[in-house]
């Protein structure tokens, strides 16, 4: 076996909280990355890609296990990586030359070996004669290829990336994709190995000879293996179609073993989310979940999932929250990749807008605890109204504070879509809709 | 001048503005007290300082009205101003990067630069005065110090306090590359930090600076107690010429100072923000951009570039060469388990040592409030009800004409052309220049300081909110006035559902620092001194001149506690309550 450039162990992230729980992130993971390979790392939003990346690149340290670059402690090793990112995270007020130069001048290199090394790298980027130029004045497609540029001028052993292309439009970045193995393939740059963070499945089977794919909740990497296809790969081909359906497969199934839960260092057991009080609410909006129906039932009640978003067009990350949305109300059932809609889902894609909502509150109700919670106080109360503080501190118990706001605002969505409370923003409180509408209307008599 | 950020593109020019962010954060109770504290013991060692001053009254300068001694007397006073605004500039870069990182010191800091924004800095004109003079051999040195370091601190706060805020919103992809490429401190405050607070400094540069021109006007000539303080420059200049009724005099001396700020705003501001545009964190290069021939000229310069590449270039190359080698000899280090951090002993014992020392200091200058007797706290707090009513008094009537003009010029882009830039050098006019005039024809018609010291406050405020209403009028999108019309409101249901939410949050804005201002603008608008006579009104700035002019010091202390508390307490219960509604309600995005 070859040796490896960088091996993390039993790397994991998790934010403490006040009480003894605490919001786990990406539990214990082991990864390495060996010379001459191109890893891809796939997963879905909140699974923890940017933050593995962050790990394994030194910027981030772990909360617990180490990341060790050529077997040291990669907190005190000369590490030789570099970033592209995904906002490109280039100077505005530096020109293409000077933050090309920017790396180089950090080590203290002589100007004119600065200037020839710069040159060199922007010529093999195709950036020549642009070298003056500020950064606003390119296109979206030539600031990447600046941040290429300052990427591999310092000569990284491995070259890290983080969603580079999702920025950028389709022909764009399909064009830089290319070039970009190009560069790898003829050993045009001196990298070892290249690892890109991406939710596009395409672009990883395109690109990659290893796919990592993550799950979330906490994140944890749910199948890694090699992709034997050789370059250059077609889409359309067979062997092709069948790896995108695959990890499709993967990411919309659930998970068949649960990793292990982390202890704690006192040893007890960390609660896992899935067991928790409340199912974490997929981010999608109603209207997207019928749009998503509508779309099953035209192709006859059931489809591939993984056609189902070429139709849309749509990317992992925008179609499985709403994928999950649906199939946690019951409006869908998801194997083996496959999406088929239910009765009820049947019925809701059909029905006019009142019926819809009364089909949507009904579900929500059976189907979603939060939703549930949330109405009952309503009506427990005397007033018929709840603070919405009240649900954001049990959240919290659960969620990070982004997630936590996140949850809320999904369930302010869903239960004002569904009629079965009404939120009063300046007051942040839950209202019950008929008592709103009792409101409006007693001030309309008085203005009559 | 003042220009608004960006052709009044005030999105992130809010942002920008120090004030705007001061109310953002709250912090608990006791920072407060220890900022108080700190405070008060700074107060009691410039007092202690004072107590060695053991000079005579020197001869004095005497200030000539000569229209030929203006230029000098400009110069004078440009310098004093541009000295006192690089030392606040070094300071306040300081001030936010030590706050900004230092996460043990970061709270405290940052409450203190909220209460030292409130703080009425004109009182502590004579403390600082008699201080430099003590401090320094010749009396004129001194004094000219004195009025460098009260420009300063008039100067500093929202500056500080921009470069902070700047700071704490780097773009986190921005603060990674230069992580993953190893960048040095050096490099990273160089091509990173420094580059991004840019152009919040530069605003807050130019608000600055304006400022510096009232407190000038203060601080170059004075009465304290039995000495006499005075300084060449143009407010002395103009203040004699008002005290010896001289006309032409003042003539001369308004219309330098209109030359000054207009020269100032032409050769300074323009290149400066031409220059600062590259600066902007923006997707696409804006259209609209201001264009300056001397910042052209600057950067085509053959001879400024050939200086630059033999004396700045070497250097700043010889300096990153040894950044680099000193960081990878600390990193061989560092993995070789060599680097020790301070014992914390050491630590908690200069902690500890500076806690004593400001807990005596602050108690000390307590015990000396026991010297004032019953009457006289009466009389202060009667004075604080006096001005409090007059600030809001002057508040309530800029904001009667500045809202209906402000919308005026804002929703009509031909009058706004017209009328901005004579708006900004209003802006930035210093108003203490026109206080003895306006005094002088108030007298005659027969008003007197209670009323007249209104007119003053609102003299040099109510530009701050005419200058955002107009910001916020030209912000409330088109499609929202057009549905107006098309629904045929009525002129109130207009007012009420368009326009005064809309513009609410600019107003807030404008109002927050117009507030400020006049609490600073009363120290010298209560009490005056006029043809050899002192006119009076009630009130806690005429309580607090009274008192420096007297040398009462306690009186002084009491009155600037006062006044402060009141600022603060007014910030934190009217004001932050009403900026964050706009930041969350009314803000239109």
């Amino acid at each position: 076996m070859q040796t490896t450039i960088i091996r993390a162990e039993r790397v994991e992230k998790y934010y403490a909280q006040p009480s003894e729980n605490r919001i786990q992130v990406i539990s214990p993971t082991d990864l390495s990355i060996v010379p001459g390979e191109i890893v891809a790392l796939l997963g879905p939003s909140g699974s923890g890609k940017s933050t593995l990346l962050r790990m394994l690149t030194g910027l981030s340290a772990p909360s617990a296990g180490q990341v060790y670059w050529h077997e040291q402690p990669i907190a005190t090793a000369d590490v030789n990586v570099s970033i592209v990112f995904q906002s490109f995270a280039l100077f505005p007020w530096l020109t293409v030359f000077e933050n090309v130069e920017a790396p180089l001048k950090a080590r203290g290199m002589e100007p004119a070996e600065r200037r020839k090394r710069a040159m060199k790298i922007l010529d093999t980027v195709g950036l020549d004669g642009f070298q003056a130029a500020y950064p606003k004045e390119l296109s979206g497609g030539m600031r990447q290829r600046v941040g290429f540029a300052r990427a591999l001028v310092v000569e990284p052993e491995v070259l890290f990336m983080d969603e580079p292309f999702s920025a950028l439009d389709v022909l764009t970045a399909e064009n830089l994709r290319s070039e970009l193995l190009e560069l790898w393939q003829k050993k045009t740059i001196p990298t070892q190995a290249i690892f890109i963070v991406t939710h596009n499945i395409e672009e990883a089977v395109l690109l990659a000879d290893r796919i990592i794919v993550l799950g979330r909740n906490p994140g944890h990497v749910r199948t890694d293996f090699r992709v034997a296809l050789v370059h250059p790969r077609d889409r359309k081909a067979t062997a092709f179609t069948q790896l995108v359906d695959y990890i499709y497969k993967v990411l919309t199934q659930p998970d068949a073993q649960p990793p292990e839960l982390p202890q704690t260092p006192t040893g007890k057991r960390v609660r896992d989310q899935r067991q928790m009080h409340y199912q974490m609410l997929p981010h999608a909006r109603p209207g997207g979940i019928a749009g998503l129906l509508e779309l099953v039932l035209d192709h006859n009640g059931k489809d591939d999932i993984y056609r189902l978003a070429d139709d849309l067009a749509f990317e992992i990350d925008d179609l499985l929250p709403i994928v999950d949305a649906a199939q946690l109300l019951g409006f869908l059932t998801v194997t083996e990749g496959d999406a088929a809609i239910t009765p009820t889902g049947a019925e809701y894609a059909n029905s006019e807008i009142l019926r819809q909502k009364e089909l949507f509150r009904t579900a929500a109700v059976e189907n979603v605890l939060l939703l549930r919670q949330i109405v009952r106080a309503i009506e427990a109360k005397s007033d018929r109204t709840v603070a919405e503080e009240f649900f954001h501190d049990m959240l919290d118990e659960q969620f990070s504070e982004e997630e936590t706001l996140r949850q809320l605002e999904t369930a302010i969505n869903w239960g004002r879509y569904a009629e079965l409370f009404d939120f009063d923003a300046s007051r942040r409180r839950f209202i019950q809709p008929e008592k709103l509408h009792h409101d409006s209307e007693s001030s309309a008599e008085v203005i009559e | 001048m003042i220009h608004l950020p960006s052709g009044f593109n005030y999105t992130r020019g809010r942002e920008t503005l120090a004030r705007a962010q001061v109310f953002k954060r709250s912090w608990p109770f006791f920072l407060d007290l220890a900022v108080a504290a700190l405070c008060l013991a700074a107060f009691y060692g410039v007092l202690q300082i004072v107590k060695f001053w053991t000079g005579k009254a020197e001869p004095e300068f005497v200030v000539s009205l000569k229209p030929s001694s203006l230029p000098l007397y400009a110069f004078y006073s440009v310098v004093r101003i541009g000295l006192a605004y690089l030392l606040s500039l070094v300071f306040a870069i300081g001030y936010g990067y030590i706050a900004a990182y230092n996460k043990r010191a970061e709270s405290l800091m940052i409450a203190a630069l909220d209460i030292l924004q409130s703080i009425p800095v004109l009182s502590f004109l004579p403390g600082v005065m008699l201080a430099m003079v003590a401090l320094f051999p010749t009396r004129q040195l001194g004094v000219e110090m004195g009025a460098i370091v009260l420009i300063f601190t008039g100067q500093v706060w929202n500056m500080a306090f921009s470069f902070y805020s700047s700071l704490k919103s780097l773009p986190r992809e921005l603060g990674e590359a230069s992580n993953i490429y190893g960048f040095s401190t050096w490099q990273r405050f160089w091509q990173l930090e420094l580059p991004f607070g840019t152009i919040g400094l530069v605003w807050n540069s130019m608000i600055s600076v304006a400022g510096g021109w009232f407190f000038l006007m203060a601080c170059e000539m004075f009465v304290l107690g039995d000495r006499d303080f005075r300084l060449p420059g143009l407010g002395s200049y103009l203040q004699t010429a008002a005290s010896a009724d001289n006309i032409p005099a003042m003539i001369y001396g308004i219309l330098t100072v209109i030359a000054i700020i207009v020269a100032t705003d032409q050769l300074v501001w323009r290149p400066v923000i031409a220059w600062s545009d590259k600066f902007k964190i923006e997707q696409t290069a804006g259209a609209d951009r201001i264009n300056s021939p001397i910042l052209h000229f600057i950067q085509h310069s053959n001879a400024l570039g050939a200086i630059k590449r033999h004396t700045f270039v070497p250097l700043s190359e010889s300096i990153y060469k040894r950044v680099a080698e000193r960081n990878r000899e600390y990193r061989a280090r560092q993995a070789a388990g060599q680097v020790k951090d301070t014992p914390v002993w050491l630590r908690v014992g200069v902690l500890i040592l500076l806690g004593a020392v400001v807990l005596y200091a602050a108690t000390s200058a307590l015990l000396k409030l026991r010297e004032i007797h019953q009457g006289q706290y009466l009389l202060v707090l009667e004075g604080a009800g006096a001005t409090f009513l007059r600030v809001n008094v002057s508040l309530l009537l800029a904001a009667l004409w500045t809202i209906p003009a402000g919308v005026a010029i804002g929703f009509n882009p031909k009058l706004a052309r017209i009328v901005q830039p004579i708006v900004q050098v209003a802006a930035s006019f210093p108003a203490p220049i026109l206080f003895p005039i306006i005094i002088l024809g108030l007298l005659r018609m027969g008003g007197g300081l209670g009323i007249g010291s209104i007119v003053l406050m609102l003299l040099g405020t109510q530009w701050y909110i005419l200058f955002n209403v107009i910001a916020g009028a030209m912000a409330i999108p088109s499609d929202l006035r057009e549905v107006a019309t098309l629904f045929q409101f009525t002129r109130w249901q207009r007012w009420q559902t368009v326009i005064l939410p809309g513009i609410f949050p600019y107003l807030i804005t404008g109002l927050v620092t117009a507030s400020g201002g006049a609490w600073n603008a009363s120290i010298i608008a209560e009490y005056f001194h006029l043809k050899g006579q002192t006119l009076q009104t009630l009130g806690l700035g005429a309580q607090i001149s009274a008192a420096s002019d007297k040398g009462l010091f306690q009186i002084l202390l009491l009155a600037t506690i006062v006044m402060a508390l009141m600022v603060v307490t007014v910030n934190r219960l009217v004001w932050r309550p009403l900026y964050r509604l706009a930041e969350t309600k009314y803000k239109l995005s």
